[in-house]
């Protein structure tokens, strides 16, 4: 078996366990407020954590990068569906590298 | 039960194309980062999950250690138990112990929301049929992305490489504007993010990353809490289109968060 391989599959039983231990054993209501409020803000800290810089060097050139960055964030600003804003960056990225 | 499998599938459609789309760029980041088309497809089928993905395959080619997958997958992926509890309440008894085990493997953000935003009880059946067409949707697209990312210019490929980037912003972006508490926290991962890549160089990528996150989370924990009200809600609900992405609408308007 590759690392690879064995990476993948480590990957697929913690997120399994996560989401069926929960889903099979416990069926109360979370009381903690804040535990609450971690798993609140967790998703948007990690988005953002995992985006910048990451972003920057996605293209293979800081300056494609920093266009297709530009381009998310004025799409993104104006609440464009995902998709949309995935693919404004990536079209950015790629004009500028045409022109460059 | 045939009928609810069908409306489950039915449901489904738009997951299918949203993550046809997006799972696509999950295949060429698989590709340009080392991975064959076998494996892409095998990380896809086996995990359904989009940011958790992305990380993974980051780790991989990075050649991070098992503890660091571990644990990236777990802070990454933990939301998804706050989805289970939930929908787990929203259950009818067609969900038997088998059946959860096997369906709560497509816990996703989409087919949560979909499920939760449902006027009647979730049955089997119809958690089943959107599992079936949303995991159809997420592997072809993995599949159809890792192939191209062989074939297309590497021009095109290499800017296909920040579409996954582009899609959080546009997860992140939008909330931190509706929600100043989203914005401190958002404005905090960030920086802390730069300080790690930039300044502290010796910390890696998806440790990094868990850091961060877990920090301007414990910050905005601590400065804002979230409301004391219930929350086996549809405060999660969201249009999105990947495993892997959050809501970001409507936690305002529908008075979920308010200031301390």
């Amino acid at each position: 078996m590759s690392r690879a391989v064995f990476y993948i599959i480590t990957m697929a039983v913690v997120t399994y366990l996560i989401r069926m231990l929960p889903f099979t054993l416990v069926r109360k209501k979370i009381k903690s407020r804040f535990f609450r409020s971690l798993m609140y803000y967790i998703p948007y800290a990690v988005l953002s954590a995992m985006t910048i810089p990451a972003i920057f060097r996605s293209t293979g050139s800081l300056a494609t990068a920093l266009a297709g960055t530009a381009a998310a964030l004025v799409t993104g600003w104006l609440d464009l569906p995902l998709i949309a804003v995935a693919l404004a960056a990536a079209g950015a990225a790629f004009a500028t590298g045409l022109i460059l | 039960m045939k009928g609810e499998w069908k409306s489950g599938l039915t449901a489904g459609i738009p997951i299918f194309l949203g993550y046809l789309s997006v799972s696509f760029g999950i295949g060429i980041l698989a590709s340009n980062s080392g991975l064959s088309v076998a494996e892409a497809v095998f990380m896809s089928v086996a995990n359904l999950t989009s940011a958790g993905q992305v990380a993974g395959i980051e780790i991989i080619a990075a050649g991070g250690s098992v503890l660091e997958i571990i644990a990236t997958q777990f802070v990454i992926n933990l939301r998804y138990a706050l989805m289970a509890l939930s929908l787990s309440q929203k259950a009818d008894d067609s969900l038997t112990t088998p059946k959860r085990l096997a369906l709560s493997y497509g816990i996703t953000d989409e087919i949560f929301a979909l499920c939760v935003s449902r006027d009647k009880d979730v049955t089997a059946g119809y958690m089943g049929g959107i599992l079936v067409i949303s995991t159809i949707g997420w592997t072809l697209g993995t599949f159809l992305g890792a192939a191209a990312g062989r074939i297309l210019p590497s021009s095109l490929t290499d800017a296909m490489g920040i579409m996954l980037y582009g899609m959080f912003i546009a997860i992140f972006l939008p909330a931190a504007k509706r929600d100043r508490h989203v914005c401190v926290v958002v404005a905090a991962a960030s920086l802390l993010s730069c300080l790690f890549y930039y300044v502290i160089r010796s910390v890696s990528g998806g440790f990094s990353v868990i850091i961060c996150a877990l920090a301007a989370s414990f910050l905005g924990a601590l400065l804002f809490p979230v409301a004391e009200d219930d929350p086996d809600d549809e405060r999660d609900s969201v249009g999105g289109n990947a495993p892997g992405e959050w809501s970001s609408t409507d936690d305002e308007k529908d008075g979920k968060k308010e200031a301390p």
